[in-house]
């Protein structure tokens, strides 16, 4: 039985002896995970596209949406995210140097190139903590109809969108917070809108220059804008008071945009977040010294796969949630 | 570990001195992209917008396809599939590109036509 295959390898070939692609077990394996978990943000952002084909009319404008900037007031649709966009790009870049210094063996040049990616991946962390808190909080502010839609506010003359706080009046309620102290069980609810409906409800009557915009688009993919006698019409569907967003309620349009905002960039931070964590882990290797003494920075690679990914898939979420 | 880096990018159009050079390249190239695609979101030109190509905005077909590119130069470049031996490549990127599109394909088709029978059945939604 000495027939011999002519190509076969001329190491071990049981128990990893030898590499068919050219690259190591361990390297493999992180490509074949960051294909199963490309497979998981597709999952997500192609339900997103398909809950959005389903209410193709009145789904919301992310323009409208993030429109803020940290320090600054005013309308910026997008600047935010693409200054984001860049962090995270910028920190891949100093990822790939880092892996490059590593092939030349250069430690003190790997360390720095790791600390760097490691504060753009807390920079990034920390934009998307902010944007939730935006998010959550609101600016506007609207009001919920029985058929669980969203009226939103414009002023006539201007065009431009008005708060709750810029036309509902006060009005003396009795309705006072539930507070645990107060039961007779340790009970609380949460804090209260800062109007109640009644309150919005006799400002839009009061106010000749408010009008409702629904959730409707039009045919130039504008929020459909009600006249004056139609908004008083309109009034009396309305049910509560939504301010910023929650899972179950938002100011912004359909439930499912906000879900889906906090579903898909939620678990991309997740991603930023362990990446962070594993960079640290790796940086502070780098730095005691472990690579050098095995000889090649092929984890500073192998995690350095991991972080691109993160950038590939922001940049998909920034195209399917902000630009599109 | 070890393989040469392949230094031409645009199917040998730039040839780099160095990978860091390409590396340098390459975000220059993947900013611009950025770039471009922001500035076409806040002015949303008119020609654009109203006009679509196979049921969607011209402007959401550029958006879409300089998110490919994009992708395509951080995966190859920035994640070395450049580099790699063509099996490992077309193991990841093949199964990715076969499975990713099918899905899209049944579920935006299936969120179409139930946008359909919202529209045209008897329900009723803005209320």
């Amino acid at each position: 039985m000495d027939t011999k295959v002519t190509n076969a390898p001329t190491t071990k070939v049981w128990g990893g002896g030898n590499d068919p692609l050219q690259s190591s077990y361990g390297k493999m394996m992180m490509w074949f995970f960051i294909l199963s978990d490309a497979l998981t943000f597709s999952a997500f952002l192609v339900s997103y596209g398909f809950s959005r084909f389903k209410f193709l009319e009145s789904w919301p404008i992310a323009d409208e949406v993030f429109t803020h900037v940290p320090f600054f007031h005013g309308n910026y649709p997008m600047y935010y995210v693409a200054f984001m966009t860049f962090v995270l790009i910028m920190s891949s870049v100093t990822m790939v140097l880092a892996v490059d210094a590593g092939h030349k063996m250069k430690q003190s040049a790997v360390t720095w190139y790791m600390f760097l990616t490691v504060i753009g991946g807390g920079i990034f962390v920390g934009s998307q903590a902010w944007e939730w808190a935006t998010f959550i909080k609101g600016d506007f502010g609207a009001l919920e109809t029985t058929g669980g839609r969203i009226l939103q506010f414009v002023d006539a003359k201007t065009g431009e969108r008005l708060a709750l706080k810029d036309f509902s009046v006060h009005l003396d309620s009795h309705r006072v917070q539930h507070k645990n102290n107060n039961g007779i069980w340790f009970s609380s609810e949460k804090a209260l809108p800062t109007f109640i409906l009644e309150e919005v409800v006799a400002g839009v009557k009061g106010n000749d220059r408010v009008l409702i915009r629904t959730e409707r688009l039009s045919e130039g993919g504008d929020k459909t804008l009600l006249s004056r006698d139609e908004t008083l019409a309109k009034l009396s569907s309305a049910t509560q008071v939504v301010e910023g967003a929650n899972l179950i309620h938002n100011e912004y349009g359909n439930r499912l945009f906000a879900n889906f905002f906090f579903f898909i960039t939620g678990f991309h931070g997740f991603h930023v977040f362990t990446g962070v964590l594993i960079n640290i882990i790796i940086f502070l290797n780098i730095a005691l010294g472990t690579y050098e003494k095995r000889g090649h920075y092929e984890m500073v690679e192998k995690v350095g796969l991991y972080w691109h990914f993160v950038d590939l898939v922001w940049v998909f979420v920034f195209t399917f949630f902000y630009l599109v | 570990m070890g393989h040469e880096h392949k230094l031409s990018i645009f199917r040998g159009f730039v040839t780099f001195k160095s990978n860091t050079q390409k590396i340098w390249g390459v975000l220059i190239f993947l900013s611009i992209i950025t770039g471009v695609e922001v500035a076409l979101g806040i002015i949303k030109p008119e020609v654009l917008t109203s006009n679509s190509f196979l049921y969607m905005k011209i402007l959401n077909w550029i958006f879409i396809i300089l998110t490919l590119v994009k992708a395509y130069y951080i995966a190859w470049d920035f994640m070395h599939l450049r580099d790699e031996k063509s099996g490992l490549r077309r193991s990841v990127v093949w199964t990715g590109l076969f499975l990713i599109g099918y899905l899209s394909f049944i579920l935006l088709v299936e969120g179409n036509y139930i946008h359909d029978i919202y529209k045209e059945g008897f329900i009723k939604w803005e209320f």
